[in-house]
């Protein structure tokens, strides 16, 4: 919804919140519905009132548990039944400067003020420990904010005794923590608070009127920032940016003034500021955004353009480059299908009003932000939150390569007139085996990620994977898969219920990422999962089937391995039976998988 | 500004506010009168009004205002 895309009308929020949440909960029924507790050392209405609807906005319909005023701590240390039973999938701590209980006073040494320092500390860890050991979710913990006065003045930082250095100290604690425990997020409130305007942001008058951390007006631009974490962690974030050239990466038009003319790099004002976009752009290929291009353009030329010395991105950088005369919605679509994403994973930047608003509205899903003047694009793309970075894989950093090798397969595959030859030459090693703790962090972003091949859905935190892969009754794959392209690093993943009783097992999880589809993977998959089954007497597989918007390409996926249909309601979710038989025979023969012991 | 147009903005505030077309508020005007008007959306309205106006009350106006009557006092001589 416009109202809600950054940059917003806070005012306008605040005031029109009723309504939009309305035409919020009408716009769509696929919601994925979070249970949220928001635990507050202040007053957290208005916050929880407006984060609401930018979640419904991402497409998160929260139900959310709201700590009396001020219980974060004990709400939590004293396992408050309501809490307990309300079972959160995630848990904000919404504290603030204010809930500090002890600053250094002025005459105290340093000694005094490092003990000072770990009590607070304290505090919070243990808070943190405990809903590690009780609730297994993933948790968002402010930092604090600076203060709005400072005794010691500009040496506030400087002098131990001084509260932006006691914070400061105690903030490196916090981001030290996160460091060390994934599932564990700081929402940066000290840089809500600068970019907003710690003079407004603290305005006294909120907290000792009604006990807020915050003025209101700041409360969307907050709110907003805490939604993205969200977002993140729910595995709602963008994943690729295209591009236009003429005026968003550069100065000019490239086909009109000539490559020598354009503005980019050192010699202009105006240069300065494309050169600084894109190295903002650069850096966030390196992070794992996948760049394309999208210009109305001869191909020759936007080459050209990007080849200017003293251009910061080059051709190599982007994973498709289409520069041509059809409309831009067309392009962009095609971009998405040919790189297996769905155009609702796409942000297209462009400086023109009138093609923004062409593929706003023929492209639905499609993420189109009004990106101003070239002086604020690195801003509004910056706070927009498309890609909050929640977890950074290693896959993350090879993203952009992994996504070019596919192309490069594309490719190759054209020039083979039989596809198993072509599968062949692809030289497939997979590495098949039970869940494993240096891949669990991906194996949990790829059940939230993954939409399209995933049979049921199932999204699970990082605890909740590590706990299946030490449960006995529960049977955990991951595959991995690398060809002589490249690493595509772990693409499918499965979990299956034992019921020994029965001598069956329930395949409660199956997703397979959608860039080694048609690769045979999902095929090396299953023989491993019979093969686990046949080592523990196991007879029977189910399968289950739960529609949503995205995954109609697996609705006959248990079909296709041979397995029966045994119900289906009306929503269209389907039980599947596969009885293992004494000849099972592979189904992979392209891909090497090494053996492994099954558990 | 006058009176009039002073109440006739703060219809519009309070309808926003608490998306009812239908409430129009007068001097006598309390939070008793409105069912959802209640401590906490108090805090909203009056960041609305303040909006509205282009003024901002503080904390011993907040305290003291006991009627809508009262509000409208003070933002006309605010806005003068």
């Amino acid at each position: 919804m416009q109202e809600l895309e950054y940059p917003f009308d806070s005012e306008f929020i605040l005031k029109k919140s009723k309504k939009l949440k309305k035409q919020l909960l009408e716009s769509r029924t696929d919601f994925l519905t979070k249970k949220i507790a928001v635990l507050g050392g202040s007053t957290t209405h208005d916050i929880i009132r407006v984060l609401e609807l930018f979640l419904l906005d991402q497409g998160i319909r929260p139900q959310f548990y709201e700590s009396e005023y001020a219980q974060y701590w004990q709400d939590v240390m004293f396992d408050n039944p309501e809490l307990v039973a309300f079972a959160p999938d995630l848990i904000y701590i919404h504290t603030s400067n204010r809930n500090v209980t002890s600053y250094p006073a002025v005459t105290e040494q340093a000694e005094q003020i490092d003990a000072l320092l770990e009590e607070q500390y304290e505090h919070f860890r243990a808070l943190w420990e405990k809903i590690a050991d009780k609730y297994h979710c993933p948790v968002i913990q402010n930092n604090f904010e600076y203060p709005f006065y400072r005794v010691f003045g500009n040496q506030e930082a400087v002098y131990v005794q001084g509260r932006i250095s006691f914070l400061n100290r105690l903030n490196e604690k916090f981001y030290q923590y996160a460091r060390e425990h994934t599932g564990f997020y700081i929402h940066d409130i000290n840089y809500q608070a600068a970019a907003y305007g710690l003079d407004k942001w603290a305005d006294p008058f909120y907290w000792h009127m009604y006990k807020y951390a915050m003025c209101m007006q700041a409360i969307p631009a907050f709110a907003y920032s805490l939604s993205n974490i969200i977002k993140a962690v729910f595995g709602k974030n963008k994943k690729s940016l295209v591009l236009d050239l003429d005026n968003t990466l550069w100065g000019g038009i490239v086909g009109d003034d000539g490559v020598e003319n354009l503005e980019i790099g050192q010699e202009t004002s105006m240069g300065q500021v494309y050169a600084e976009f894109q190295r903002y752009l650069k850096a966030q290929k390196e992070i794992g955004v996948m760049l394309n291009i999208n210009s109305k353009n001869e191909y020759e030329n936007a080459v050209a353009g990007l080849e200017h010395p003293e251009g910061i991105l080059k051709p190599d950088d982007f994973i498709l480059i289409k520069a041509n005369w059809e409309p831009k919605s067309k392009n962009i679509v095609e971009i998405a299908s040919e790189m297996n994403v769905l155009p609702d994973s796409l942000v297209f930047v462009d400086d023109n009003p009138a093609e923004r608003e062409i593929v706003a509205a023929q492209v639905p899903g499609v993420a189109v932000p009004a990106i101003g003047t070239p002086e604020q694009y690195i801003r509004v793309l910056d706070h927009a939150g498309f890609f909050e970075v929640t977890e950074l894989s290693e896959d993350d950093r090879k993203r952009n390569e992994m996504y070019k090798a596919n192309l490069e397969r594309q490719r190759q595959q054209s020039s083979f007139g039989d596809y198993r030859e072509y599968l062949r030459s692809l030289q497939m090693k997979g590495t098949i085996r039970p869940f494993e703790p240096m891949y669990m962090a991906r194996i949990a972003q790829l059940t939230n990620k993954s939409n399209q091949f995933n049979l049921t859905t199932k999204r699970c935190t990082q605890s909740e994977i590590e706990q299946f892969a030490a449960a006995k009754d529960y049977l955990t794959r991951y595959g991995k898969l690398e060809d002589k392209f490249g690493d595509n690093g772990v693409v499918s993943v499965v979990i299956g219920r034992k019921d020994a009783a029965a001598g069956a097992l329930h395949l409660d999880l199956w997703l397979m990422s959608c860039r080694v589809l048609k690769r045979d993977m999902e095929y090396a998959m299953m023989d491993s999962v019979v093969e686990a089954c046949q080592a523990c007497g196991i007879g029977t597989i189910y399968g289950y089937y739960y529609p949503t918007a995205k995954n109609g390409m697996v609705k006959e996926f248990y079909a296709s391995l041979g397995f029966v249909k045994i119900r289906e309601d009306e929503e269209g979710s389907s039980c599947w039976k596969f009885e293992i038989g004494e000849d099972y025979e592979k189904k992979n023969a392209v891909i090497e998988v090494e053996a492994v012991v099954a558990k | 500004m006058s009176r009039e147009e002073v109440f006739e903005k703060l219809n519009e505030v309070f309808r926003d506010v608490f998306d009812d077309e239908e409430i129009t508020v007068s001097d006598a005007t309390t939070a008793d009168d409105i069912e959802e008007w209640d401590s906490l959306e108090h805090i909203n309205l009056l960041a609305a009004v303040e909006q509205e106006f282009g003024m901002k009350f503080n904390m011993g106006q907040v305290v003291s205002m006991k009627n809508v009557g009262e509000m409208a006092d003070i933002i006309m001589s605010k806005i003068g």
